[in-house]
């Protein structure tokens, strides 16, 4: 439980310095310092009992599918990083507090950092594997908004977004290692982990495990070949690199080698792997840091070399290197924070950190001088500093281990980086503090407000104190570290100034030695190291991702071109392969069914729809014939309907046709008389050719299926149609009754055509289109636009029509009709009204708005389904009676009639709003006055109302 | 006997948005504030009916409505189990919070927005009810053209040319729909769901082979829904052309696909379909990793917030379709987790980008450098928040969506290759998220523009934040959250007590007159 | 008979799918308006055919299926309202940028207008 508000303090509390930025700069500092030693001491309460050798568990389960828990655990390691980050904490605290600019947002930087903290110590802490990459994330996170923090400068953003990508990559890596881990192992636990090292080694999935946990660490650790992103990140407010890049987050990945060092130290691929990636690191690093002038770049690559340095200890898999690695990360994160906060108040104070522009601060600021002299020392390895010890340790190590049967490459190698390393700490002390004071320094330097160098001092302390007298000081948490990472005995070691006169102890003179010459001569090691100058890597991260997204634009623009006919091409093709694989992949057996002997009529009809077929193919760009042609196929289709049985089909089908095609030609007055741009044969061949097989395959299909015999459930619908719906016209008793629900969706597809239609052409009469309409002229305009005999004769028309529509509406349940023909055919006779007398005087005198219309017919089929409800049954169930009528005779009258009244009023009013909206548009079109027509009276000139009844 | 107080509650999802819509177009069709009014009562009101229903079917039992009190298989049935349950109330929640964002002036900027706004419910409502292929049909059209509707509200040049690309393409996958039907019509005799369920495995060899065809046409219109790649082409142009509380709206249709996915080829061909069982599987994780990959290069490629989001909603589709080609108790388990995460992250992601766009000024969603934009701060917070959910980063459920994911593929073949490309795919969003966040939050220059109306934005960012705080949510409580999918997953790919609930126990016959 | 009206849904079918893929509006519209006949006589024709039997109670012996007749009526419905929008988009579009090409143009900051 306490792990868990360890953990969770820093996270919780992280909003109070949001809060307290109100109160000024000193509460802000002290609420996000309070946060942190609360942590602190919360920690502190258990240490008493690690130190006894317990391990404190806490858990609760998270996501047992997965094996994901909310749990922590406390042993040596954990404690030791846990109070590393906590303590380094409270200085970095104090330390901004006086570092930031008054222009800084102070309350965000804190809130990042304990942030930041928090996922550290969940780090450390975590029991659970899939829980520690939570946190490990985190810390990618928190960290790329630190080092963004100064966000106007390029140079943050940059090196936020490479540290992000490149440690993201490394989590990612990890996530992948860890899920293998912990199906290996049969549990997400690390204390269970542990225990199962023999199961895990012997697992085949041993090296892509460890590789991936590797992939994860190196990256958050930047060893070679991910070092690169950490001089980048230098970019951060100092206090932060002091903080993430140098004293814990690039421990992260040291501490989750320590942590699995027991599983995985004792197979070959650790050694072979580990070991010379961080001596390489160590290297490279050292080299590098060498010749950078600013700074905290040569700090930066300095502190690379000795993450290579612990990387290498850890990797040599022995317990004496382990207990030199855990001591090398007490002594680094003391000596190299120093050093950071060091190079933060030259660069505060003396206003730059290239070293060619420093040099001479002693006298200047002599605090501050001697803190780094010392920092410096310790991380040059010269004796009575901390630095000194571990770094002997190191290469006595070193100096008897064979890599590959060579026995001399880690202690060549090794003392090299040992002696390059002490060159650039004498570079960093020398250059900047001695020599003679300039007169040229940006700013005024002077020692800064005790703040500020009190940090440093505190870090000093033990920079000393375990330099002189390491076993009484630093031995007992050394000794409970290494425990922990060896997860068993220790071996005879002690920590010692003096070992006596070891081959280590040569070494070490070799490096310091070595190291001054290398200073001295540094002008012709510069010019050697441009030469072997090798390219730099941010320019190729930097053309990596250009090139990555330059290709992604390539491929996504190339295929997403926009075009429809590609689209749809791609689309079918796919159609027609998936539907032939699956038709292939089962059997097959032909149908017995007997045909229906083919009559004249019918194949005089499939011929003339053959040629309409093949006109069409070539004069589709023929606009009004094209037009023709297809009200003739729709024609041709519903006689095939009324042949084979279907009469409501074919009453259906033909007053549909000849809707559309009014509403068609419309369309076609304003849209251009020919499409232009033929496709090149190529083209066409393609087209055909899929065009082909999808007719030939949906002809088979159909072939296929009416040439066999089967079971429908329809035989209920005939049988139980009287009985059941009262009807005799099953087809219609289906729509309004068995399957009404249908017919209550139907209704509203075309209700929501209907509103959609209107909200289009609404605002069509204003904007681009409106232009777009002023500049169109229909050259067909006759003077005389509404001719008199078709005036006359629609209008004789109406009411015959009317009377139909009610006829075979009140029919529709026994013979072929029903609402929705009986609409279809109110609406088209309204519509003659608007062709042949305008638009503007039909408008005038149809008073029902159609919207309403619509929404009206839509409430009145829901509400004929609700009512049953209301009589306990469910929504849509029906009754009738019978009732006599005039004229037509005896009728049922169903309670679904009220249904079909609403798909009735649906209809009208769909087929009405279009077609007058278009024609309204069309109108705009053509300037016209409303005519003063022949049979009627005058009406004001241009007045036009829109079929919502407003004025426009 | 009647169909019982607390089944009748089933319809209600689809009478209450179809009679709101109606309602609002005969009486208040000029008022935008009546409107606003009654649009969003409907929408709380449905997201209680929604909740009721979901924990009336958490008792594991299912429940069939008999519209027209017709018995099974010769009416239409609507079912209610968990899974329906579950969409139901994601469409509802989803549904309400876009709602609340649209008021903001959005609902003003075109014709009849509330209207089609609940008809589009009405249309989610019904496809995750019906039991009957046909009526998936027709809500599946009611969906469309209500969304068609939606996509071209407020009209512009782009928009419309989108518009149309879209409903094209639809209009092709609905002739489709109609030819799957036909076919399987033509070879069972029936519509309904389950009673297809008991057919299928009846069908004599010769016929195999067409009924085969039939069921494959009509997961290709799924497929089409869901934007499997090389199926998917109208979703870019259109989610990035669309309105933005639309495409956040959007953000369920393609879950409409998978989840008719789930529905059919885990009740009627799943494993009790004898020779044609678990047909379709085989085809699916390859287009599922083709999806992943085809929106993970569209991320890396885009120029502005809205291609962004469009294509990281096609990347989304892709993960959670690998989830579902396991097509087993803890794939489905994992592809509902998912479902469920990709569609708040999703809706919040348009939602997100368009209250930054309306901030820029002339340069819009463009990731170029502009003067840095009003409420930064809060606007930035849930956009990155936003990003780690669509990324898969914690502490949003993606991270966890992520690894369940990973997790459940352990055991298949192929699972170097789809953990390879989950992860390449995640660290390729990193890239591209961090680079867009970066350039809009960070590399500005000149002085903060006002914003437009969107300055006194307290309901759509609340909206957002409401979206956001449901991701989180599922991500800390995805234990319990996990337990529910898992019984829903069991649920779907037992079609048994679907089956008993739909054809047995049928009511009397109905009321005839005299 | 059945071998006539395959054809005639092969036919259509083909005429169709090669007008949905052309570049301009219309044709588009039209090769739409063409399949959904086409598919309107497939579901019919999955209830198999039948001369002389239409599905109105007189007493006779055989029926034609009625099921598909009602489920092709709300298809035709429904394309119809289809078909209705889809004019009028094409219109609609035409209107707004003066082109009946189906295509998207290639999107970039100055042509983006809201």
């Amino acid at each position: 439980m306490l792990l868990a508000f360890v953990t969770l303090t820093p996270f919780l509390g992280a909003i109070l310095p949001l809060l307290a930025i109100r109160f000024g700069r000193n509460t802000c500092a002290l609420a996000a310092g309070a946060v942190t030693l609360t942590a602190l001491v919360l920690l502190m309460s258990q240490a008493p009992a690690v130190y006894d050798g317990e391990v404190i568990t806490w858990g609760v389960p998270w996501l047992p599918m997965i094996g994901m828990s909310f749990s922590f655990f406390l042993d040596g390691l954990g404690l030791f990083f846990a109070a590393l980050i906590l303590g380094m904490g409270l200085l970095i605290i104090l330390y901004a507090r006086y570092y930031l600019g008054s222009d800084d947002p102070m309350g965000l930087f804190y809130f990042y950092l304990l942030l930041f903290q928090g996922a550290m110590v969940g780090i450390v802490l975590s029991d659970n594997i899939l829980l520690l990459i939570v946190f490990w994330e985190l810390t990618s996170l928190t960290s790329f908004l630190l080092i963004g923090y100064w966000s106007d400068q390029a140079a943050s953003r940059q090196g936020a977004r490479m540290a992000l990508v490149v440690t993201g990559a490394g989590g990612l890596a990890l996530i992948g290692g860890m899920l293998l881990l912990g199906h290996i192992a049969g549990s997400y636990e690390i204390s269970e982990i542990l225990q199962r090292g023999d199961v895990i080694r012997s697992s085949p999935l041993l090296l892509p495990t460890l590789l991936l946990i590797l992939g994860g660490a190196f990256t958050k650790s930047a060893q070679f070949p991910f070092h690169f992103w950490l001089p980048h990140a230098m970019a951060a407010p100092t206090p932060v690199s002091a903080y993430l890049h140098s004293a814990t987050m690039v421990k992260a990945g040291l501490f989750l080698l320590a942590r699995f060092w027991p599983v995985f130290a004792s197979t070959d691929a650790w050694f072979l792997i580990v070991a010379p990636v961080g001596l390489i690191t160590m290297l490279i690093g050292a080299w590098i840091a060498l010749f950078r002038d600013d700074l905290k770049a040569l700090l930066a690559y300095s502190t690379v070399s000795h993450l290579g340095l612990t990387t290498m200890l850890l990797g040599m898999a022995t317990p004496l290197a382990a207990i030199a690695a855990v001591f090398h990360i007490l002594n680094h994160a003391t000596f190299k924070a120093a050093l950071f906060m060091s190079a933060g108040i030259v660069d505060h104070e003396a206003g730059t950190r290239d070293i060619r522009k420093l040099g001479g601060l002693l006298t200047l600021m002599p605090i501050t001088a001697t803190l780094a002299f010392i920092a410096s020392a310790s991380m040059a390895g010269i004796p009575l500093f901390n630095g000194f010890l571990s770094k002997e340790m190191m290469l006595e190590e070193a100096s008897h281990t064979v890599y590959a049967g060579y026995p001399w490459i880690f202690p060549v190698l090794a003392t090299l980086a040992a002696l390059v390393s002490a060159a650039y700490s004498y570079r960093f002390a020398i250059s900047t503090f001695l020599g003679k004071p300039r007169d040229d320094y940006p700013k005024k330097p002077h020692d800064p407000p005790v703040g500020m160098w009190l940090p440093v001092a505190i870090l000093i302390v033990p920079v000393i104190a375990i330099g002189i007298l390491p076993a009484l000081t630093a031995g007992a948490i050394v000794e409970r570290t290494a425990l922990a990472v060896v997860g068993g005995q220790l071996p005879e070691y002690k920590l010692a100034l003096w070992h006596g006169v070891t081959p280590a102890l040569w070494m070490s003179v070799i490096a310091l030695a070595g190291g001054a010459l290398l200073f001295t001569a540094y002008r012709q090691a510069e010019a050697l190291h441009r030469v072997f100058a090798g390219p730099e890597a941010k320019r190729l991260y930097d053309a990596a991702i250009a090139a990555l997204v330059s290709g992604a634009r390539a491929f996504t623009d190339a295929t997403h071109n926009g075009s429809l006919p590609r689209y749809a091409g791609i689309i079918l093709t796919a159609i027609v392969a998936v539907g032939a694989t699956a038709f292939l992949s089962a059997p097959y057996a032909a149908g017995t069914r007997e045909v229906i002997p083919v009559e004249f009529p019918a194949l005089a009809a499939w011929v003339v729809l053959a040629a309409i077929c093949v006109a069409l193919l070539f004069w589709h760009h023929e606009r009004l014939l094209a037009l023709v042609l297809t009200s003739g196929v729709g024609l041709i289709t519903s006689l095939a309907f009324l042949e084979f049985s279907a009469p409501d089909l074919a009453l259906t089908q033909i007053s549909v046709d000849i809707v559309t095609t009014i509403l068609l030609l419309l369309a076609l007055n304003l849209l251009p008389k020919t499409s232009r741009g033929e496709t090149p044969l190529a083209g066409r061949l393609g087209r055909g050719t899929l065009s082909a097989a999808v007719g030939l395959g949906v002809g088979a299909l159909a072939y296929a299926i009416m040439t066999r015999d089967f079971q429908s459930i329809s035989d209920y619908h005939l049988a139980e149609a009287k009985p059941g719906g009262g009807g005799t016209n099953v087809v219609n008793v289906i729509l309004v009754d068995f399957r009404g629900f249908d017919t209550f969706g139907e209704i509203i597809v075309l209700g929501i055509a209907a509103i959609t239609i209107f909200a289009l052409l609404d605002t069509a009469l204003r904007g681009a289109a409106a232009k777009t309409l002023e500049s169109i002229r229909s050259p067909e305009q006759s003077k005389d636009a509404h001719p008199l005999m078709l005036v006359v004769a629609t209008r004789v028309l109406l009411p015959l029509a009317l009377t139909v529509a009610v006829f075979i509406f009140l029919r529709g349940h026994n013979q072929p009709g029903g609402g929705f023909i009986a609409g279809l055919i109110v609406a088209v006779a309204l519509i003659m009204q608007y062709l042949a007398s305008g638009y503007a005087w039909a408008a005038e005198r149809t008073s029902v708005d159609t919207q309403t219309v619509i929404g009206a017919g839509v409430a009145i089929a829901g509400l004929a389904g609700l009512g049953s409800l209301f009589f306990g049954w469910p929504f849509l169930t029906s009754t009738y009676t019978y009732v006599e009528l005039p004229l037509i005779g005896e009728i049922e009258l169903a309670s679904a009639i009220a249904f079909d009244l609403g798909v009735f009023l649906a209809v009208v009013g769909v087929v009405m709003l279009s077609l007058a909206q278009i024609s309204r548009v069309e109108e705009r079109a053509e300037h016209e006055p409303v005519p003063e027509g022949p049979m009627d009276v005058p009406l004001k000139k241009g007045r036009i109302v829109s079929s919502n009844g407003q004025e426009s | 006997m009647t169909a019982g107080f607390t089944t009748d509650w089933v319809i209600a999802p689809a009478i209450l948005p179809a009679m709101t819509a109606a309602l609002l177009i005969v009486a208040w069709r000029r008022d935008i504030q009546m409107q606003r009014i009654v649009s969003v009562i409907s929408a709380v009101a449905l997201l209680g009916i929604a909740l009721f229903l979901f924990d009336l079917a958490s008792d594991g039992t299912v429940r069939a409505y008999r519209v027209g009190a017709w018995p099974a298989p010769f009416g239409i049935v609507l079912v209610l189990d968990r899974l329906s349950a579950l969409m139901l109330l994601l469409a509802a929640g989803l549904a309400l919070a876009v709602l609340i964002y649209a008021l903001a002036g959005w609902d003003k900027r075109g014709r009849h927005f509330h209207a089609l706004f609940h008809f589009q419910l009405l249309g989610l409502n019904g496809a995750f009810l019906t039991g009957d292929i046909f009526n998936l049909f027709v809500f599946f059209e009611v969906m469309l053209i209500a969304s068609y509707g939606l996509m071209l509200h407020g009209a512009g040049a782009r928009r419309l040319r989108a518009g149309f690309q879209y409903v094209a393409i639809n209009l092709v996958a609905s002739t489709l729909f109609l030819i799957a039907v036909g076919l399987i019509y033509g070879i069972t005799g029936t519509l309904n769901m389950a009673d297809l369920a008991q057919k299928v495995p009846q069908v004599t060899a010769g016929n195999e082979a067409l009924l085969k065809t039939g069921a494959i046409l009509l997961f290709l219109v799924f497929a089409i829904k869901a934007a499997f790649v090389p199926l998917h082409w109208w979703l870019p142009a259109t989610y990035a052309a669309a309105s933005a509380p639309v495409a956040a709206l959007f953000a369920i249709m393609t879950k409409v696909g998978a989840y008719a996915i789930i529905r059919i080829f885990g009740t009627i061909f799943g494993d009790g379909a004898g020779a044609l069982a678990n047909m379709v599987i085989p085809w699916i994780l390859p287009a599922a990793l083709l999806t992943l990959a085809v929106g993970t290069i569209g991320l890396l490629a885009s120029r502005r917030l809205l291609d962004l989001a469009a294509f990281s909603i096609v990347a989304s589709m892709g993960t959670l379709l690998i989830a579902i080609s396991l097509f087993d108790v803890d794939g489905l388990t994992t592809a509902l987790y998912y479902l469920v995460h990709s569609t708040l992250t999703g809706a919040a992601l348009f939602l997100i980008v368009d209250l930054i766009s309306e901030r820029r000024g002339e340069t819009l969603d463009w990731l170029v450098p502009a003067n840095p934009i009003s409420q930064a701060p809060i606007l930035g917070t849930l956009f990155f928040l936003i990003a780690l959910g669509v990324v898969g980063l914690p502490p949003l459920s993606g991270f966890i969506g992520k690894l369940m994911v990973l997790d459940a593929t352990y055991e298949t073949p192929h699972v170097w290759l789809i953990w390879a490309l989950v992860l390449v795919a995640s660290l390729m969003m990193t890239i591209s998220f961090a680079r867009a966040g970066s350039v809009v939050f960070w590399k500005t220059d000149g002085r903060t523009t006002g914003a437009t109306w969107a300055t006194a934005a307290i309901a759509p960012m609340a909206a957002v934040a409401v979206l956001v705080t449901a991701s989180a949510a599922l991500s800390v409580f995805a234990g319990p959250a996990v337990e529910v999918f898992h019984a829903t997953a069991v649920q779907a790919l037992d079609p048994a007590g679907y089956i008993d609930a739909v054809l047995t126990s049928q009511p009397a016959a109905q009321p005839t007159g005299q | 008979m059945e071998l006539l009206v395959a054809s005639a849904i092969g036919l259509i079918t083909a005429v169709g799918v090669y007008l949905i893929l052309q570049q301009r509006t219309f044709p588009i519209v039209v090769g739409l308006t063409l399949l959904s006949y086409a598919v309107n006589i497939f579901l019919f024709a999955a209830g198999r055919l039948a001369v002389n039997q239409p599905p109105i109670l007189t007493g006779a012996d055989a029926y034609a299926d009625p099921l598909p007749q009602a489920l092709v009526l709300t298809a035709i419905v429904i394309s119809f309202g289809m078909t209705a929008l889809i004019v009028v988009l094409a219109l609609r579009g035409f209107l707004e940028t003066e082109t009946d090409s189906a295509d998207i143009p290639p999107d970039d900051l100055k042509a983006d207008k809201r």
